[in-house]
């Protein structure tokens, strides 16, 4: 079938972009990336420069991949990465808009690549359990029940594409967040830390440019791995506590 | 330019080997000293970003440096079924002598007893470790962890997480490594390419990068290097391996006289979905876990195209149960991979276009209904439907083997360094313990076990004796590789034919796979070596790079690794030409027995081959490392 491309095309950060259209023959059984690569294959061998695209597993893990598609983050795939596309969800004829990511923390480097470092900077800021390396009991020693231990992983999920971000009208990264602090705020491992960590990942939150939460719920609507909006409730209800019990001046003081 | 080869493993007891060594032997640098020294690490997945974290916990100063806009992209993360470890928590009688054994035994005695023991002892530390770092592995109802079975043993000693649990150990070593960038301890590079390793007086004191963004060539100086660069599968263009894995910088480091060991041990995956086209980037896993419930099946009658549905009882061929009613399903990767072929080179393949072979879960959704298999499988259902429009509770999966893994790697001694001084490598880069064939959720073991347990003590062997504080990034040396990796880049961009890199690629891909890949043999190892550097010779000359080194720029980074893939692949073809002998994933069709299995030659290939570099357009060196089995006496790999 044919399908007609109209993808940002923009050469750096401080460039003015526009869009371009490629038309391009394609079969049900391409992956959406596969196109993008059929079309870079062809404009290589043009002497143009193919589209830059962020890539690398391609089945839907390591969370590199991800554009607007017709106005969707990844596209019309339920629960999918952008990679996890496939061409049998469009039409013969189809007119198929590809922007990148569109926030003011995650700014453009070349076409559909943006800069998503600030996802990093918040992890660092108190994404993890404290423990050295040879210092843990026994792995049994604390029986963490099931559905605990489910809820927890269900949040771990996340992939850090950022397609909750992309979607958010306010740009926000509440549910990227709120996940990490909801996957080890909820184990007993993660207890001791909990205060400190939900403050401070918060303030880095806030200050790396992301919007706040309005109760959108974009960002669940579009994450490929289904991260429910109830883990920003939990973020908040967290955060509430942190600074009721004063927790939160522990954690400036870190 | 030669070397030798030391392994330096210590010669006492097995049981209490590694903790006497620790104790007696390893160097060990003072806590106020650690500050002083400076390490590079490339490469943040497992093995990286756990060495990273925990050498950073010690005190060293580190630089950590990634190809990925972030640490958390590492392959490591697409590894799905699961991580050994000699837990016992199920009471089936696993210990770490048996999962020494197993490991021993199914790399079909072709890696050091000393280092698989020492990987068993930590793997039980590997488990609490991440246990505490919030890591969430699958649990029982009562609370305590759960286990499931992999492929070439009998015990279930493997602790996962759903489908997901590379992404969840990584994302625990990811979460340490944030930790110490907070701290200070990590100086994080992202989206930095390393292009060579720089070499003063013989030590390995640096290396130079490409900043993907600005295209800079960047310098950076310590007092040793860790390459934890992943694998090399992506030789065979399709691979499960992620699209930016390459083999560059263990290729670079074999150019500077690094000893490139076994390069020819790749492992092939027998459940991955099926080619499906040409415009196909790449293939897909199906976990290895699945064949713990999943019955794997051809039609008996050649060509039988009917749906499997139709197809009944009497007429499939369970062809791993009927030879191998030991193992069953669960034999070890190597088996499942040439048996699928041979049913399919006899004609039995389920599909007429390409080869497969049936994973059938009626009888497991018949035994544990819909939800059960739903509990253990229901993400890998949810990826093989989307990418086939097949459901697999409905219909019998599609599957076929494909490159996934390689045992291969920049040789190593005991304490993880290579054949140069002050250069170490981690994880799937070196090669030091999966033998000729890995059995299945011990990369993962291997690669934190590198990472946590191993390198944060010997790395301090190799610095006890370094003049600490090494930054200085102006002696010539570096000016010689700055003007090398530049010189590729120019020419990268000045071939200006009509092709991309990719489709070079893919033919070399392709001619490796036919030539080098499941099975081999004489006549196609010396054909590839004839074709291969026509292929160098048409990427040279008929590729087009389009854009400039001064920016973010996708095709001169594929290019370049496409230009060492090429080089890399001879090296790869050369070993298996001269391993005159079957053992693990390498199997040569010269050397089998009657029944079609595997005969290894101990009185002549006991050992690992590690190659040297001896210029462009040589043959390189050939040397061996004997290997010793004290423990293991070999026997005949039967999984009968």
């Amino acid at each position: 079938m044919k399908v007609t491309l109209r993808v940002w095309r923009q050469s750096g950060s401080d460039s003015s972009g526009e869009f371009k259209e490629y038309p391009a023959e394609v079969i049900e059984d391409m992956s959406f990336l596969e196109v993008l690569d059929v079309i870079n294959e062809d404009l290589t061998a043009k002497g143009e420069e193919p589209i830059a695209f962020e890539h690398d597993c391609r089945e839907g893990i390591c969370g590199s991949c991800g554009a607007m598609v017709n106005g969707r983050a990844h596209g019309p795939g339920d629960r999918s990465a952008l990679c996890q596309v496939h061409m049998r969800q469009f039409q013969h004829g189809d007119m198929i808009v590809v922007e990148p990511w569109r926030a003011e923390a995650f700014p453009v480097l070349k076409d559909l690549v943006v800069d998503r470092s600030a996802f990093d900077d918040v992890i660092q800021a108190g994404g993890y359990i404290s423990v050295r390396t040879g210092s843990a009991p026994d792995a049994n020693a604390l029986p963490i029940g099931k559905p605990t231990s489910d809820e927890a992983f269900n949040y771990a999920a996340c992939i850090g594409c950022g397609a909750c971000v992309a979607a958010c009208p306010n740009a926000s990264a509440s549910l990227f967040t709120a996940a990490k602090v909801s996957h080890l705020n909820g184990l007993p491992q993660g207890q001791v830390e909990r205060a400190a960590r939900t403050v401070r990942m918060v303030q880095v939150m806030d200050e790396s440019g992301f919007g706040g939460c309005t109760n959108h719920g974009e960002c669940a609507a579009v994450c490929p791995k289904g991260i429910p909006l109830k883990a920003i409730a939990r973020m908040n209800r967290d955060l509430v506590f942190a600074k009721v019990t004063g927790a939160d001046s522990d954690a400036a003081a870190k | 330019m030669s070397f030798t080869l030391e392994s330096g493993v210590p010669t006492g007891p097995i049981e209490n080997s590694w903790n006497d060594y620790r104790q007696n032997s390893l160097k060990v640098v003072n806590p106020a000293n650690k500050r002083k020294y400076n390490v590079i690490v490339v490469g943040t997945g497992l093995a990286g970003a756990s060495a990273c974290a925990t050498l950073a916990e010690l005190g060293y100063n580190v630089m950590a440096f990634s190809f990925h806009d972030s640490p958390r992209r590492a392959h490591s993360i697409a590894a799905q079924g699961g991580i050994n470890a000699a837990k016992n928590y199920q009471n089936d009688g696993d210990s770490v002598w048996r999962l020494f054994y197993d490991t021993v035994k199914g790399g079909d005695f072709r890696a050091r007893e000393q280092n698989v023991y020492r990987l068993a002892q930590v793997s039980v530390d590997i488990i609490d470790h991440c246990v505490a770092q919030g890591v969430p592995f699958a649990r029982d109802y009562g609370g305590l962890l759960a286990n499931r079975s992999f492929g070439g043993a009998l015990v279930s000693r493997t602790f996962y997480a759903q489908g997901q649990t590379g992404q969840q150990l990584l994302l625990g070593a990811y979460q340490a490594l944030s930790k110490e960038i907070h701290s200070g301890k990590v100086k994080m590079h992202t989206r930095r390419e390393l292009l060579d390793v720089v070499l003063v007086d013989g030590h390995c004191k640096g290396i130079m990068v490409r900043n993907l963004v600005t295209g800079q060539i960047e310098r950076y100086a310590a007092d040793c290097v860790v390459l934890a660069t992943g694998g090399y599968g992506n030789v065979f263009y399709l691979s499960t391996n992620a699209r930016k894995s390459n083999v560059t910088a263990t290729y670079r480091a074999y150019r500077r006289g690094a000893g490139f060991a076994n390069p020819c041990f790749t492992q092939i995956h027998p459940t991955c979905i099926p080619v499906a086209g040409d415009h196909q980037s790449k293939l897909t896993l199906m976990s290895e876990s699945l064949r713990n419930d999943g019955r794997v099946w051809v039609p008996k009658q050649a060509g039988d195209r009917r749906s499997p549905k139709d197809i009944p009882e009497g007429e499939r061929d369970y062809y791993l149960e009927r030879i191998y009613p030991t193992f069953g399903n669960l034999v070890p990767r190597d088996v499942a991979s040439r048996a699928a072929k041979r049913m399919c080179d006899d004609g039995h393949s389920a599909l007429a276009h390409t080869n497969a072979v049936y994973l059938d879960f009626g009888d497991a959704v018949k035994r544990l209904g819909k939800d059960g298999v739903k509990d253990r499988y229901g993400n890998l259902f949810e990826m093989y439907e989307r990418i086939t429009g097949d459901s697999p509770y409905e219909t019998a999966m599609r599957i076929y083997p494909a490159s996934h893994y390689t045992m291969g790697g920049l040789w190593v001694d005991y304490n993880l360094q290579t054949t140069i001084p002050g250069l170490f490598a981690i994880g799937e880069a070196n090669f030091s313990d999966h033998g000729a064939n890995r059995l299945g959720a011990s990369a993962l073991m291997q690669g934190l076990a590198d990472g946590y347990f191993v390198l944060p003590y010997t790395i301090g062997d190799y610095l006890a004796e370094a003049k600490p504080g090494n930054d200085d990034t102006t002696h010539a040396a570096f000016n010689d590789v700055e003007n090398e990796v530049k010189a590729k880049i120019d020419k990268l961009l000045s071939i200006n034919g009509k092709k991309s890199a990719d489709s070079v690629h893919r033919k070399v891909g392709k001619l490796i796979w036919d030539k080098c890949g499941m099975s081999r043999n004489r006549e196609g190892l010396e054909e590839a070596l004839r074709v291969l550097p026509e292929l160098k010779q048409e990427f040279w000359t008929e590729v087009n790079v389009p854009g400039s080194h001064s920016n973010l720029n996708l095709a001169l980074e594929k290019a370049g690794r496409v230009a060492d893939f090429i080089d890399f692949a001879e090296i790869m073809v050369r070993d298996a030409l001269t391993r005159e002998e079957s053992c693990g994933a390498h199997f040569r069709e010269e050397y089998q027995h009657a029944d079609g299995e595997a005969r290894r030659d101990d009185e002549n290939y006991q050992h690992g081959a590690i190659w040297e570099f001896t210029g462009d357009g040589n043959v390189p060196n050939r040397h061996q490392e004997q290997l010793e089995f004290k423990y293991v006496p070999p026997s005949t790999r039967s999984y009968k």
